[in-house]
């Protein structure tokens, strides 16, 4: 969302404006003088440049302030605001954001390390002794081999490690998966829980029904999606996010999950948030950029989706000590909010970001009911800082999907953190040296390390440190297949690119790693541009036009020294920007490492067998899919992605992209990083309409506007119609009725005896100052300045293009003041409309507008006991036709209420609308009640309203009337002056399309059936029979009803040239019948105007 | 008029909601308090701030008119909200609105001045105690920490779905005022309840 600074207000979100078009667009001097050609250019002409744009803007949720905005078109970035008035200020080409915060660019301060890429996650994988997984499980290295279902039974947790990782094994948490009760610890994720209980088959595949497993530890996991069934049903989580707790029930899923049918009981809320800097992610970078900004006095915000900060340092099981006591630092660092499992699932404009905090999934059925179960916070950042890591990259090879297929460094997290071996017995397959360490660190654990499989020829001193640990390295093989079916069983190797000379290795687990994407959704949804990095074999963030830095191996930086110190120099930068100092951080003393050998870029791997080789797991997309989408002439990853469908799962390719972009390259025999990548979207990961939701949904879901007399409506059993956002009465049924039933009898009481209604929605103006009367002339059709103090004038505001915007009456309430009344709906819009004109074109004129609306309620008594009941309740009101004439008003007191009592009619019946305090209302209107007993006074609602309206030919705007129809249309040219020489849009009914004999007029229509009813929005036609098409339409029904007074049905519909038809009888194709029937005048009911005064 | 009878106590947007908003104050513990407060006197004064009616109303008033956007001058038992460069809102206790207007109206003698009594327009609901930032924050996207938003700030911005004016009050413990369109007031006494649900105290 834009921050829009307002020149009075300073900057706000972009929701509380409204936006009105290119600036410096006056209004003509003399409109007459214009051909139309010229005002039409006026009328509807406006530039479209890309590029800067001067343009005007209402603080329309603040001070009401029209203002100027030069924006730029192209990038939706506002370069300047200026007031009302104001010359348009020189800005340059180039343009610079209108905040005062300094964008900055991805690059570090740290030179580009020169070495190629390595995972940050390890620096010392082979412990001494005592590290995490030094004690093998019971039995000493290896074991049997299991199958994917376990199937070893509650309770056991065979594959746990009995010390290391993080798992709380004091608690034990009972959870069901597929039917089968298993037991894991406090701190697991459903999916090291089941590796735990040696299950790692968790589903089967969309497309093609093959089993799959869990694949990785976090976010990016395309196979282990599961279904949550208990508490409450939640589909397609992935099952390496999901945290364990006690009674959690899930099933696996056939590649798609399904919704709940039941309501959510859960609550889910929002915070807004603003802070000097944003970090995003607690791993080491993180951490260390927090750290660097957490005693300087600057708001900071951490996140991390996980439960605790340390990111990769889990993973690797390092430096632990240093996370801990960093945490304990930033929790009690005042200015300092650290949100675990919170996830920042969207960037967007001026440095905005959502984030979504997963509160209490992990209490399971302890959670808490007031407490929203989860909660979208709005971060407004100052500067942002992205520590959001990488994600481990796969290979397309043979049968590559099988369950016990895993990244590599994922494998590693489970024995390091969680202290749970995915497997016993394990070949690695790897293209760079990330995976050595997680071999290291499982044969440490006591898995069974059967050989470490790498593409490149040479493995240095990496390969020299895993083959001191007694494990097999085999330079230049890859793997060419695999076997197995619910687990793997065996892997077969060959020489990299040849079918000859295979081994076949009879493993449960094949790590994978073919290298690191940095993980920069966030980064490009800001608007940052992506390059590829060559050494890594990635695309890497490049710039960025917004205040936010990328660190760590989000940036590309994969040894702990340069993640760290990228952490800390731009936490630095950030608070320094904003004016604070920053703490040199104490940073973890990092042991020395083996020297790197550089990655092998590897995409498709040779196979000898024509096994698929998977790109897109969750999509079960193939190389041979993207071979069909590049032989069809794609040639661009956005065409193979749609043609294939590649990254458009949940887990939008996070493991596959770049892959899938590597595969499309080496088919069309181009550069990847020529190719690019897909574009990144929001959301980062899956977010539930319910949360976005909040606690918008329900009876919350849109604001409900009532009046002071509400409670009396709903306990008099109205049924309510929806005005705008007002909840007006629609009609009263009393002991039984339907809705025809009570309107007719509504309205029978209107015009036989007396009947009041609620008319508080009505929207209410002041006018004041001296200027006034000229004001309300320019801006109404007709004369306002002959109005007589006392009075009442009914008004027609129309647009520019001369048609109708909105009517009212207008109350001359002194010379310089007067009461303006507009619809229900359009009442915040005419405010707008008077004050961009007063604002924007006159400036000098003296007067201001102020909205009263719930300043008075308002009760209309109509009928031939109107006066009757208003005598009997204002005895100081002399109520008599001769001294309270029609269009008169008069302040008084009615039932000992101060009130304005206004003679106006809607119905063409005598009519009163009384205007109260609406402190007071409730008290009139009881009075009312009580006073027009004697009468049979009903109450009556809108359908009433509008039907002795429509009787009577009274339009109502924006239901007879939408956008195109002119006074002059509604047969209301008695209300366009002819007297004075502008008014907004008196030019325009000069124009030729405004003066076509053949515009379409209201006019009345009577089935000629008087039973038959015509449903609003029926059209009209010429012949009792349909001509072949295009059948000639002649205009269409606005109002249709039953009329009491009439005894029959009839309606009022816009019709070509209709007044000329009065009298004609047309047809109106209802279902497959063409009903006849007669023009005729609007007004249907008392023409001679008789029953106006009583 | 000297002749009004009032035939019944007046009735405030949100008297329906008294009970709730009081039941929320107690089971949050005191860490939020709702509670309306009705009738307040609210006055819009229109008028040019460099002309001598600004000096001659703040002499009458004896309180200077904000000039600064978004603040809020205070003297006695008068408040002056800033809502535009010519626009104020002055809020004042129960039944002032007579003699503010008329105190304005002859202070501004002939220079032109706009005054409309809009008590009636918006009420007012007090929300303070300890967790009453964090309680706005779920629905009002202007930053409200201190530092930004402290005693003497006020602004016309939105909370939920619906356009407020905003006012911290002068002592931190006073909380804020949020002052709501009377249509809407039940909207956002739900919305507020909703809210201060997860600030229950039990």
């Amino acid at each position: 969302m834009l921050l829009i600074p307002c020149p009075w207000c300073g900057p706000r979100d972009e929701a509380e404006f409204h936006y009105g078009g290119q600036a410096h667009v006056p209004y003509p001097e003399d409109p007459a003088s214009l051909t139309d050609e010229e005002w039409a250019r006026y009328l509807f002409f406006r530039d479209n440049p890309k590029g800067p744009f001067a343009e005007r803007w209402s603080h329309a949720a603040g001070c009401r302030r029209w203002f100027n905005a030069v924006r730029n078109t192209a990038t939706n970035e506002l370069v300047t605001v200026y007031r009302a008035g104001e010359e348009r200020p020189v800005t340059a080409a180039s343009v610079t954001p209108a905040t005062s915060v300094t964008p900055v660019t991805s690059v570090p301060s740290e030179p580009r390390p020169a070495s190629p890429a390595r995972p940050a996650f390890e620096d010392e994988p082979v412990q001494g002794d005592g590290g995490p997984g030094a004690e093998p499980p019971a039995g000493s290295t290896g074991g049997p081999l299991v199958s994917g279902r376990g199937g070893i039974g509650k309770g056991t947790q065979p594959f746990r490690l009995t010390t290391g990782g993080h798992a709380d094994r004091t608690e034990t948490l009972t959870f069901t998966f597929d039917g089968t009760e298993y037991q894991g610890h406090r701190g697991d994720t459903l999916a090291c829980a089941l590796l735990a209980n040696g299950v790692i088959h968790t589903g089967t595949s969309i497309k093609l029904g093959r089993p799959r497993g869990i694949f990785s530890a976090g976010v990016e996991e395309p196979n282990a999606v599961i279904q949550i069934e208990a508490p409450f049903p939640e589909p397609m989580l992935p099952a390496t996010t999901v945290e364990l707790y006690d009674g959690l029930v899930a099933t696996s899923l056939p590649g798609q999950g399904r919704l709940a049918t039941e309501p959510d009981p859960a609550r889910y809320d929002a915070v807004h948030t603003h802070c000097d800097l944003l970090i995003v992610g607690a791993g080491p970078a993180g951490l260390a950029a927090a750290t660097a900004a957490a005693r300087s006095g600057a708001r900071v915000i951490l996140t991390d989706d996980r439960p605790e900060p340390g990111g990769s340092l889990l993973g690797a099981g390092e430096h632990l000590d240093w996370v801990e006591e960093v945490t304990g630092r930033l929790d009690t660092a005042p200015e300092v909010r650290v949100l675990r499992r919170t996830t920042v699932f969207g960037y967007y404009d001026d440095n905005h970001l959502l984030a979504v905090e997963r509160r209490t999934n992990h209490l399971g059925a302890d959670a808490p009911e007031n407490v929203s179960r989860e909660r979208v916070w709005r971060i407004r950042a100052r500067h942002v800082v992205l520590a959001t890591g990488a994600h481990e990259r796969s290979l397309a090879f043979a049968d590559n999907d099988r369950p016990g297929v895993m990244l590599a460094a994922s494998a590693r997290t489970y024995v390091n953190r969680h202290g749970v071996l995915p497997g016993r017995h394990a070949v690695v397959f790897t293209t760079n040296d990330s995976a050595y360490a997680a071999a290291l660190d499982l044969r440490e654990a006591g898995v069974a390390v059967a050989a470490i499989v790498d593409t490149r020829s040479e493995a240095g001193e990496w390969a020299e440190r895993a083959r001191a640990a007694g494990i097999e390295v085999l330079t230049g093989h890859a793997v060419t297949g695999t076997a197995g079916e619910t687990r793997l069983t065996a892997v077969t190797v060959a020489p990299y690119g040849e079918s000859t000379g295979q081994r076949e290795f009879a493993v449960d687990l094949l790590l994978v790693s073919g290298g690191w994407n940095p993980v920069a959704h966030l980064f490009s949804q800001a608007g940052g541009k992506l390059r590829h990095d060559e050494a890594l074999g990635s695309f890497v963030p490049d710039t960025c036009r917004q205040a936010v830095e990328v660190v760590g191996s989000a940036n590309g930086a994969f040894d702990l020294p340069t993640v760290l110190a990228q952490g800390a120099a731009a936490g630095a930068r950030a608070v320094e920007a904003e004016g604070y100092t920053a703490e040199a951080p104490r940073l973890p003393a990092t042991a020395a490492q083996p020297r790197t050998t550089p990655p092998m870029h590897v995409y498709v791997v040779f196979g000898a067998s024509d096994a698929p080789r998977f790109v897109d797991l969750q999509r079960d997309v193939t190389v041979d899919d993207l071979a069909r989408a590049t032989g069809a002439g794609m040639r661009s990853v956005e065409h193979t992605k749609r043609y294939t469908t590649a990254g458009t799962a949940g887990d939008q390719g996070k493991t596959s992209g770049v892959l899938a972009s590597g595969v499309v390259a080496e088919l069309l025999g181009v550069d990847v990083s020529a190719l690019g990548t897909t574009t990144f979207r929001p959301p980062y990961t899956p977010v539930s309409f319910a949360t976005l939701a909040g606690r918008h949904r329900g009876a919350l879901h849109d604001p409900v506007r009532t009046t002071a007399l509400h409670e009396w409506h709903v306990a008099r059993g109205a049924l309510f119609e929806n005005v705008g956002q007002w909840k007006r009465p629609w009609y009263y049924p009393r002991g039984g009725e339907d809705m025809e039933a009570a309107v007719l009898r509504e309205c029978a009481a209107a015009r036989e005896s007396v009947a009041f209604m609620d008319a508080s929605t009505l929207g209410k103006i002041d006018v004041q100052g001296p200027d006034a009367a000229v004001f309300l002339d320019r801006l109404y059709t007709n004369m306002m300045s002959t109005l007589k103090v006392g009075m009442i004038r009914y008004g027609v505001m129309s647009r520019l293009d001369g048609m109708i915007f909105d009517d009212g009456t207008v109350i001359r309430v002194a010379q310089d003041r007067f009461l303006v009344t507009t619809t229900t709906g359009n009442a915040a819009a005419v405010l707008d409309w008077m004050e961009e004109w007063l604002q924007t074109e006159w400036p000098e004129l003296r007067v201001h507008c102020t909205s009263v609306t719930e300043q008075w309620a308002t009760v209309a008594l109509v009928g031939p006991r109107s006066r009757a009941v208003l005598g009997a309740l204002a005895p100081q009101l002399a109520v008599e036709n001769d001294d309270f004439p029609f269009m008169a008003w008069r302040d008084t007191t009615v039932a000992g209420i101060e009130a304005r009592v206004c003679r106006i009619s809607f119905s063409g019946e005598l009519a009163y609308e009384i205007n109260v305090s609406p402190w007071q209302a409730l008290a009139l209107w009881e009075a009312l009640y009580e006073a027009g007993a004697p009468y049979g006074i009903t109450p009556y609602g809108t359908e009433t309203m509008h039907v002795l309206r429509a009787e009577k030919g009274y339009p109502i705007i924006g239901q007879d009337t939408d956008g195109t129809v002119t006074p002059q249309d509604l047969g209301m040219g008695w209300a366009v002056s002819k007297k004075k020489p502008d008014f907004v849009g008196k030019r325009s009914y000069a124009r030729a399309d405004t003066v076509r004999p053949d515009r379409k007029h209201l006019v009345g229509l009577l089935p000629v059936d008087p039973a038959v009813f015509l449903p609003e929005g029926t059209h009209l036609v010429a012949d009792s029979e349909l001509p072949a098409p295009p059948v000639p339409m002649l205009g269409h029904v606005t109002s249709s009803y039953r009329s009491a007074a009439l005894g029959r049905t009839f309606a009022l519909a816009l019709i070509k040239g209709g007044r000329d038809r009065i009298g004609e009888r047309l047809y109106a194709p209802v279902g497959d019948r063409l009903v006849p029937v007669t023009v005729a005048s609007p007004v249907l009911y008392d023409p001679e105007g008789a029953r106006r005064d009583g | 008029m000297a002749d009004t009878v009032l035939t019944a106590p007046p009735r405030s947007p949100l008297s329906h909601a008294a009970d709730r908003l009081a039941a929320a104050t107690r089971t949050s513990g005191g860490a939020v308090r709702l509670a309306e407060l009705p009738f307040l006197t609210q006055l819009n004064v229109r008028l040019d701030a460099k002309g001598a009616a600004a000096d001659a109303v703040g002499l009458a008033l004896d309180l200077a008119l904000p000039l600064e956007p978004n603040s809020v001058v205070r003297a006695g038992e008068l408040t002056a909200l800033w809502q535009g460069p010519d626009e104020w809102l002055l809020v004042a206790p129960p039944g002032a609105q007579r003699d503010l207007e008329s105190r304005i109206r002859e202070a501004a003698a002939d220079e032109p001045v706009s005054v409309t009594d809009v008590s009636a327009q918006r009420t007012t609901v007090l929300v303070t105690g300890p967790r009453a930032r964090d309680l706005l924050a779920h629905g009002c996207p202007l930053d409200l920490h201190p530092r930004a938003f402290d005693a003497g700030r006020c602004a016309q911005t939105t909370l939920g779905r619906t356009q407020i004016v905003l006012v911290a009050r002068d002592e931190p413990r006073a909380g804020f005022w949020v002052l709501v369109r009377s249509s809407f007031a039940g909207y956002l006494a739900d919305w507020l309840l909703d809210a201060a649900t997860e600030y229950h105290h039990d």
